[in-house]
């Protein structure tokens, strides 16, 4: 009996040493917000059950707080990389890995890569544990298979995700649709950007008359339609401004050709690539379309990149076109790290510092739709942050600790494991034995 | 008297001859340099940071060149006739060098009319010469040369077990590859291991489809050289007959006489010590593996035969051999006393060499390595130097060496830094945001809304 009670007692006491721990304090920070509170010197983050309750100078530290000591940290949101495949690919040149490339007639628009997203992937900690919380996983063209199935004008449905451990790792499922206009629509669509462009045309007339003709559509007296039934409902959201068009154009004319169609249906529509955005920059800012754009490609790599330049960046910020920093090329995905070294790119041709941090952190959260949850340091917000000893945006900085969810996640990844390894040269046996 | 001063001039614009010696210069040799350096003159960068390439960093020094030539580094150097620079708060060091780059054979735009760096049609393809696919209009050249780019080596591609042989550039624009060889640099040969020769050869039933079909390629290869090679030597020494001129072995036997350096493409840390037992067998050297990612796991290999290691700062995981790839590698290879270059393969990689060789010291530093700039910049110039076998001439700042230099706004290894300046053989051949002096080649003039210069 009476060491019944005494386990009781125990087990009281911990419970409540498991509520205080939920409560997390890092004082003494310059904390960067990116919200309106801005930049806080000597600054206080509290967050409490994985949400943030309060970021200031003079906020108080609840009593029992596990309380950090941040002072001479840096403190910034966790980056957000707004285009990518992580955990939707191992190795890329093993295709049983690869999940992120559909091929054929089947499904277009509706094709949802967030069925097959792996937080177990290598990738997750090899990006997360340089600063990255966040990140949009969209469909993608490739070359066709052996049978001849081919991609298409529509990619499918990108999601935002945590990379956390957590099952919930959803963010928001199908935020938009992916659509490839200019060279790639034309190496999807029989061999012309213009047929490219009007099978998004059609798809978009199609889901306005299947809208408005649901139940005749189920009774089989609707006209013919593009698309399938799963797609036609997908777009149906794009239609109503509720889900975004993400569409991978790149040359001026074709920008300002979709930033129309945009407007005709009262679509929100984001830019992927835009590597000549800046040449029509104002009619960006003022139809509202967002671009998420690839900092570095600075090379007319094909014909629609012929007026690419690095302060690209700076140029759409000045017009005030809403925009975040994507990673170049094929280091979307492995190394989705490198975001934080193009936005620093960005701020060495021009871009302020402040605006290059929200180009990989707020912009994002905000053009996907997810700002209420993610991408800057607020009451209300998910703990997705990141502690830093030095400027985030330098090559030579890293980590010194990431929270995703309010967790302090384990700061290891297979390449830490791998170096670690292969950093101990003594002993008789070989390496595999460490 | 008009007549003899028309024929004077012919001969000037024409030969290049002067005054009364009307003899004309001997013709180089077919494919030789004819690289000539750009007009320059004296001139001081004073009162900057100079990391000099060779393990040493001066503070609030100066760097004088002469004729071309860097004719002093230190502090308070006498500037005499030359037109100062006022490089105070800047960095200068050696012009960078990329010991792997497809740029001219692979250019942009990247379409299928400019593939010209993999010859795809027999696993060894010795014969072939990557200058003779270097198209000079390459706009890469240009932004390279922002990013402080002043040799390149210009590789062919791995689909083959033997690629072919590769050119060192001096990066000055040019009309013909020719004018942009540097003077007196050994020929490559490219090798790769791996994945794709037995992919691309395997993929159509043909040899080789394994590693294993790999070595045996290269091994069969060897002994067609060696034999070859004896039979050139006895046939020049009057003994028998000299074999009929065969560009294959040529290029082979040049490599088995310690003439053309081997550039091996080589991944995984295993097929590395295979390749170096290879050249054991064939008594041949191994100058660099190329895209070493597993060069971390036998450093002391690499130490031991005197093997450079070639690495990007971070790509990994694009295919198996790829997999094991840490941000750390060149840093360890550093550490363990082997000659560790950082290269990009990439044309937008080499407009910053400087930053990737920064994200090594980064993750090093984490690792509890630490390496100072003046040790990182060796990654990005006298080791690729050393590889590509122009170490007399380039890579340190020291007198009497070419004035292939690079001023930086700040410390290289800051995202925020730029390159300033570029200087070439002493020629002032980029200046941030002056039309005036950065080139533009040819694709570029007409196609874009841009008003010149490197952007």
């Amino acid at each position: 009996m009476k060491r019944r009670m005494a386990l009781a007692a125990l087990l009281v006491a911990l419970s409540i040493t498991g509520v205080h721990a939920e409560v997390t304090a890092i004082t003494g920070a310059r904390v960067h917000t990116v919200g309106p509170a801005g930049t806080i010197e000597n600054g206080t983050v509290v967050f409490e059950d994985g949400r943030i309750v309060a970021v200031g100078a003079g906020v108080q530290v609840p009593q029992g707080a596990r309380r950090i000591d941040g002072s001479g940290k840096i403190i910034t949101p966790g980056f957000f990389t707004p285009m990518g495949q992580i955990g939707l690919v191992e190795v890329s040149a093993v295709e049983g890995t690869v999940d992120y490339v559909q091929r054929g007639d089947r499904f277009s628009a509706s094709f949802d890569v967030a069925s097959a997203y792996n937080p177990r992937s290598t990738l997750v900690p090899t990006n997360r544990i340089e600063g990255i919380t966040q990140a949009l996983i969209a469909p993608e063209p490739d070359g066709a298979d052996e049978l001849g199935n081919e991609s298409k004008v529509f990619s499918g449905l990108a999601s935002v995700v945590n990379l956390g451990d957590g099952g919930d790792f959803l963010i928001q499922r199908g935020v938009a649709v992916v659509v490839n206009l200019g060279e790639t629509g034309s190496e999807v669509a029989a061999g012309s950007r213009a047929a490219a462009f009007m099978v998004l045309r059609t798809a978009l007339d199609d889901a306005r008359d299947y809208a408005r003709n649901i139940p005749a559509f189920e009774q089989g007296n609707s006209r013919d339609y593009s698309l399938s039934q799963a797609d036609l409902e997908t777009l149906r959201p794009v239609l109503g401004g509720t889900r975004s068009l993400l569409v991978r154009v790149n040359r001026a004319n074709d920008i300002l050709a979709v930033a129309r169609l945009a407007s005709d249906y009262d679509i929100r529509l984001i830019v992927l690539g835009g590597a000549e955005a800046w040449m029509v920059a104002d009619e960006l800012a003022q139809a509202q379309v967002a671009v998420v754009l690839d900092a570095l490609g600075n090379l007319p790599r094909d014909f629609d990149h012929l007026n690419s330049r690095l302060d690209a960046a700076s140029i759409l910020s000045d017009a005030g076109v809403r925009f975040a920093i994507g990673a170049h090329g094929a280091a979307q995905n492995h190394n989705a790290r490198n975001i934080a070294q193009s936005a620093g790119i960005a701020v060495a041709n021009g871009l302020a510092w402040e605006d290059a941090l929200a180009a990989i952190t707020l912009a994002p959260a905000l053009i996907y739709g997810v700002e209420d949850r993610v991408g800057s340091l607020e009451p209300g917000k998910r703990a997705d942050l990141v502690v830093w000893q030095e400027d985030p945006l330098e090559l030579t900085s890293y980590p010194e600790q990431v929270y995703i969810g309010g967790e302090a996640i384990e700061m290891e990844s297979r390449q830490t494991l791998l170096r670690d390894r292969y950093l101990q040269r003594e002993g008789q046996k070989p390496p595999a034995f460490h | 008297m008009k007549k003899t001063t028309l024929t004077v001039m012919a001969c000037a614009v024409l030969f290049g001859c002067n005054g009364t010696d009307e003899k004309e210069e001997e013709a180089p040799a077919p494919f030789a340099s004819r690289y000539a350096p750009l007009p320059s003159g004296p001139t001081l960068l004073q009162d900057a940071t100079i990391l000099t390439g060779t393990g040493a960093r001066i503070d609030e020094a100066d760097v004088l060149i002469r004729e071309g030539q860097i004719a002093a580094v230190g502090e308070d150097v006498d500037a005499g006739d030359s037109q100062v620079f006022d490089a105070s708060g800047m960095w200068i060091t050696p012009g960078i060098i990329d010991v792997h780059s497809h740029l001219g054979v692979y250019p942009s735009p990247s379409v299928l009319a400019h593939a010209d760096g993999n010859e795809i049609s027999s696993p060894n393809t010795a014969e072939v010469w990557a200058e003779h696919s270097v198209w000079p209009q390459d706009p890469g050249f240009v932004t390279a040369l922002a990013g402080g780019i002043t040799s390149l080596q210009i590789l062919p591609g791995s689909a083959n077990l033997f690629g072919g042989r590769s050119v060192t550039l001096k990066n000055v624009p040019g009309r013909t590859v020719q004018s942009m060889k540097f003077p007196g640099a050994p020929y490559g040969l490219k090798m790769a291991c791996g994945e794709n020769p037995k992919r691309v050869y395997g993929e159509r039933a043909q040899a080789p489809s394994t590693r294993m079909g790999n070595v045996a390629g290269y091994r069969k290869a060897w002994i067609a050289a060696a034999d070859y090679l004896e039979k050139m030597e006895s046939g020049e020494n009057g003994e028998g007959e000299k074999p009929l001129r065969d560009l294959q072995l040529e290029t082979l036997a040049g490599v088995l006489k310690g003439e053309i350096l081997v550039h091996n493409h080589c991944y995984r840390a295993d097929e590395m010590a295979v390749m170096i037992d290879i050249a054991r067998e064939f008594d041949y050297e191994i100058t660099a593996f190329h895209h070493a990612v597993e060069a971390y796991k036998v450093p002391d290999l690499l130490a031991a035969n005197d093997i450079c290691a070639a690495v990007w700062a971070d790509w990994w995981g694009f295919k198996m051999e790829a997999f094991d790839g840490v941000r750390e590698n060149a840093a360890l290879v550093h550490d363990a006393g082997a000659c560790a270059i950082v290269h990009s393969d990439d044309d937008y990689g080499i407009q910053r060499l400087n930053q990737e060789a920064a994200k090594v010291v980064g993750a090093a530093a984490r690792a509890g390595i630490d390496i100072p700039p003046e040790q990182a910049i060796r990654w990005i110039t006298s080791n690729p130097a050393k590889a590509l076998g122009i170490a007399e001439d380039v890579g340190t700042l020291e007198a009497g060496k070419m004035a292939d230099i690079a001023v930086w706004d700040g410390n290289p290894f800051s995202v925020y830094s730029q390159v300033i300046r570029v200087y070439i053989d002493g020629a002032l051949v980029f200046e941030r945001g002056n039309p005036e002096v950065n080139p533009m080649t040819d694709f570029t003039l007409g196609t874009t809304a841009m008003t010149g210069g490197a952007e």
